[in-house]
């Protein structure tokens, strides 16, 4: 009994000790991912007011198969769960995004599985994973269903105009890329123009086109983007060399021959590219560390999603653009390890 | 950004920045314009043989021997070294190893108080006939060696040791530090606003010590009345002007200091004395001009002890060798929900295991913690958001350095400069994933020592 009471004693005058500092920012990496949740919002507010029902399957599939996913992982592999951190709803929320609305429920949600369990949790979960897990499941999904994957329906509040519209419609940048292709093609006599989609421009940048659910409006990921970049999740980095990579080449053919290559501005707010700039190329874990690394990283996903767009098959690159980059992100980091303050430590 | 140019000779300049760095919140309210008070020591003190950077001293004096408030009891022959002197007049009691506030034991004196104690020391004003020109180099630099000077902002480097004439590195600009840009601490934002005059004095005593030409009082914008406090005591003092730097956490550091008012950048490994400059805690230009004027030793010095967690925070000058316990027992005590007693700020401080340890030399401040605030914040994984490399003064990559030191590649950790962290402690500050970087950090250190011996 008085031992105890004299550990109770004890116990009163215990002081905690750790090593400094004491004080610590309010930041967690929970608040940081649901920010960037919460600049998801504007695109999924268009997306399910442009698609309806379609929009709604598709993003709840990929929640509910991604929350599930790791959650399963971490159960089955005994450790702590960590599906309320934020970061699967954010894969998630992206590869939804980024699917066409007619995707099969079961297909997008097979799409999350795979992002979630081959390349978040196989690699050791947040913070470990080498490429972008949304983008992987894209390309999984591509690499499986690439008929599912490239059927865009219209727009749910929009009338077909003809019966052919009603089942399926080019995106912007298939229409943009659809020139390109005929002038390579001596046989074909009746080359189509870019003038089409450059009458689109406006549709596209504040969301009245076809695409992915998320690809529709340039301006939704604009507003989410700045408003990461006032809550500086984000740094300026990788959105300004993204963007300002993609203007610069698409300027150049464009300047040269305008009867073949389209206005810049169909590529900078066409497809996923303000998506890439400010939500998935940034993601933090699969982007170099170092700023000189990160706009270098922007300068080359711009530059691949240009290359794909212009010269590659398909009328898109964001997504193989970003997976090449962040294969090389380890490498950038090493290019880049700054000098400190006064020069490295010398040897010995 | 704006730096002071060789040949500005404005009295009053500014204002000056160096790049990353952070704002942590200041808390600076607690004591912030509180009149330093004095305290007299406990029942006793414990005066470690070892307060500085260097070697340790050795004892002068025997058990049940009788000691003078002033007297030296600890001394050593080494050049980096600082001899120690009782605070009080009283009895040894031992000699022997106590527990030091870096968590080990020392070899310290501990002495009984006596009855009979000396009349306070005055400190606020310049003794009158006062003349800097009356003393010569050498002879400033023994004074401040007898008197035990050391770096009073924390560092605790014997200030003899700073300020010797080289022929080799000759030394043009002496920088006087009071930023004070620890959070909650404000003992050296007093001293400003209550003694300005004997560190003016100081600071022309370190300069014609080391051969200065230039004298540079820098202070934080957040302390305006302790700019117009000491404004007026350098008008018609040559070469000595104020530099106001914008308020930012770690500015105090004397490498980020002089790269925020000169420009000038310190080389990793190297010394301020490598770009001609000395940096000198204003508290410890105090001590400079006391010991010049009355061959007074540094027995004590201004502490703030602040925090939620004491009853009655303020400042108060102290007799280094005060053991935490009478400090704080003399601030009304620590409130129920007092959880962490830290020697010196949040930022930098270690935290104490018990309150049987001695106020040294360099120990600034008391902040004591509630167990509100500071709540332990699990480790998660690094998301590598890179926060801890775009803050870091010194351009390091604290998480890359972390992960080597977790798996235990010190090649990797040294690779990416650990050895040039100052141990700021930002980036565990900024960390979202709350990873304490800067402690991995700290035992990548003692790993490299250790793979090195």
């Amino acid at each position: 009994m008085a031992a105890e009471e004299e550990k109770e004693q004890e116990k009163k005058l215990l002081l905690m000790v750790s090593s400094s500092p004491h004080l610590a920012e309010p930041a967690t990496s929970k608040r940081i991912m649901f920010e960037v949740v919460i600049g998801c919002l504007p695109a999924v507010a268009v997306a399910l007011w442009l698609f309806r029902g379609s929009a709604a399957m598709v993003l709840i599939s990929c929640l509910a198969a991604g929350l599930l996913t790791e959650w399963l992982f971490n159960a089955v592999r005994k450790k702590p769960q960590t599906i309320t951190d934020g970061s699967v709803i954010i894969t998630a929320i992206i590869l939804g995004l980024s699917l066409p609305p007619s995707i099969p429920t079961w297909a997008a949600a097979m799409g999350t599985a795979v992002a979630v369990a081959v390349a978040k949790m196989l690699y050791g979960g947040l913070g470990s994973n080498i490429f972008n897990p949304a983008m992987m499941g894209r390309a999984f999904l591509m690499a499986c269903f690439g008929m599912m994957m490239t059927t865009w329906t219209p727009l749910a509040n929009e009338p077909p105009c003809t019966e052919v519209d009603a089942v399926t419609q080019p995106t912007p940048l298939a229409l943009a890329k659809q020139p390109i292709k005929d002038a390579a093609n001596e046989d074909k006599l009746e080359k189509a123009t870019p003038n089409e989609v450059e009458t689109k421009m406006g549709a596209m940048f504040f969301g009245r086109t076809t695409g992915s659910l998320g690809e529709t409006s340039a301006l939704c990921w604009l507003i989410g983007g700045v408003f990461l970049l006032v809550r500086r999740t984000i740094t300026w980095h990788i959105p300004v060399a993204v963007l300002s990579t993609a203007a610069v080449i698409a300027v150049i053919p464009w300047l040269a021959n305008p009867d073949v290559y389209a206005n810049p501005l169909v590529h900078l707010f066409g497809g996923g590219l303000m998506m890439c700039a400010f939500f998935i190329a940034t993601d933090p874990v699969t982007c170099p560390l170092t700023k000189l690394g990160r706009f270098i990283f922007g300068v080359g996903v711009g530059g691949l999603i240009m290359l794909i767009r212009l010269k590659g098959g398909y009328p898109e690159g964001v997504m193989y653009a970003v997976l090449l980059m962040n294969a090389i992100t380890p490498l950038l980091d090493r290019w880049t390890k700054p000098t400190p303050l006064g020069g490295h430590v010398s040897a010995g | 950004m704006p730096v002071l140019r060789a040949n500005n000779k404005d009295k009053l300049t500014g204002k000056f920045s160096f790049r990353r760095g952070v704002h942590p919140p200041e808390r600076k309210g607690f004591t912030c314009g509180r009149a330093v008070q004095v305290v007299r020591a406990g029942a006793t003190v414990v005066v470690p043989m070892s307060q500085h950077l260097g070697a340790p001293c050795r004892p002068t004096v025997e058990a049940k021997q009788e000691v003078t408030a002033g007297q030296m009891i600890g001394d050593s022959d080494a050049f980096v070294s600082a001899p120690v002197h009782s605070p009080v007049n009283g009895v040894v009691k031992q000699v022997q190893p106590q527990p030091h506030p870096n968590g080990t034991k020392v070899l310290s004196v501990v002495i009984t108080v006596g009855d009979e104690q000396p009349d306070e020391q005055p400190w606020r004003e310049v003794p009158g006939g006062f003349d800097v020109e009356k003393y010569e180099p050498e002879a400033i630099e023994k004074a401040i060696r007898t008197a035990g000077i050391v770096g009073m902002g924390g560092a605790a480097f014997p200030t003899a040791v700073k300020l010797v004439r080289n022929p080799q590195k000759p030394i043009d600009t002496v920088i006087l530090n009071g930023c004070e840009c620890e959070p909650y601490l404000t003992s050296d934002h007093q001293l400003m606003l209550e003694a300005p005059g004997t560190i003016v004095a100081g600071l022309q005593l370190a300069m014609r010590a080391c051969g200065a030409k230039r004298g540079i009082i820098a202070i934080e914008d957040n302390k305006p009345d302790a700019i117009d406090s000491v404004l007026p005591w350098i008008k018609d003092v040559d070469g000595v002007q104020l530099a106001i730097c914008r308020t930012k956490y770690p500015q105090g550091g004397e490498r980020q200091l002089i790269n925020a008012v000169l420009g000038l950048t310190v080389p990793t490994g190297g010394l301020p004395l490598d770009v001609k400059v000395v940096v000198v805690n204003v508290g410890t230009a105090s001590a400079i001009m006391w010991a010049c004027a009355e061959a007074r030793p540094l027995t004590e010095r201004i502490v703030t002890v602040t925090g939620s967690g004491i009853n009655q925070p303020g400042n108060f000058r102290v007799p280094v060798g005060m053991l935490l316990a009478d400090l704080i027992e003399q601030c009304g005590g620590l409130t129920d929900d007092a959880a962490k007693v830290l020697l010196g700020g949040p930022m930098m401080g270690p935290a104490a295991v018990h309150l049987d340890v001695p106020i040294l030399k360099g120990t600034s401040g008391i902040t004591v913690m509630t167990e509100s605030e500071v709540g332990g914040a699990e480790e998660t994984a690094c998301i590598r958001c890179s926060r801890c490399v775009d803050y870091c003064p010194l351009k390091l990559v604290p998480t890359r350095i972390a992960h080597a030191v977790k798996s235990r590649d010190i090649d990797m950790a040294l690779e990416y400069d650990l050895l040039a962290c100052i141990e700021c402690g930002l980036c565990s500050y900024v960390c979202p994933a709350k990873i304490p970087l800067l402690q991995y950090l700290r035992s990548g250190k003692l790993m490299a020592k250790k793979v090195k011996s």
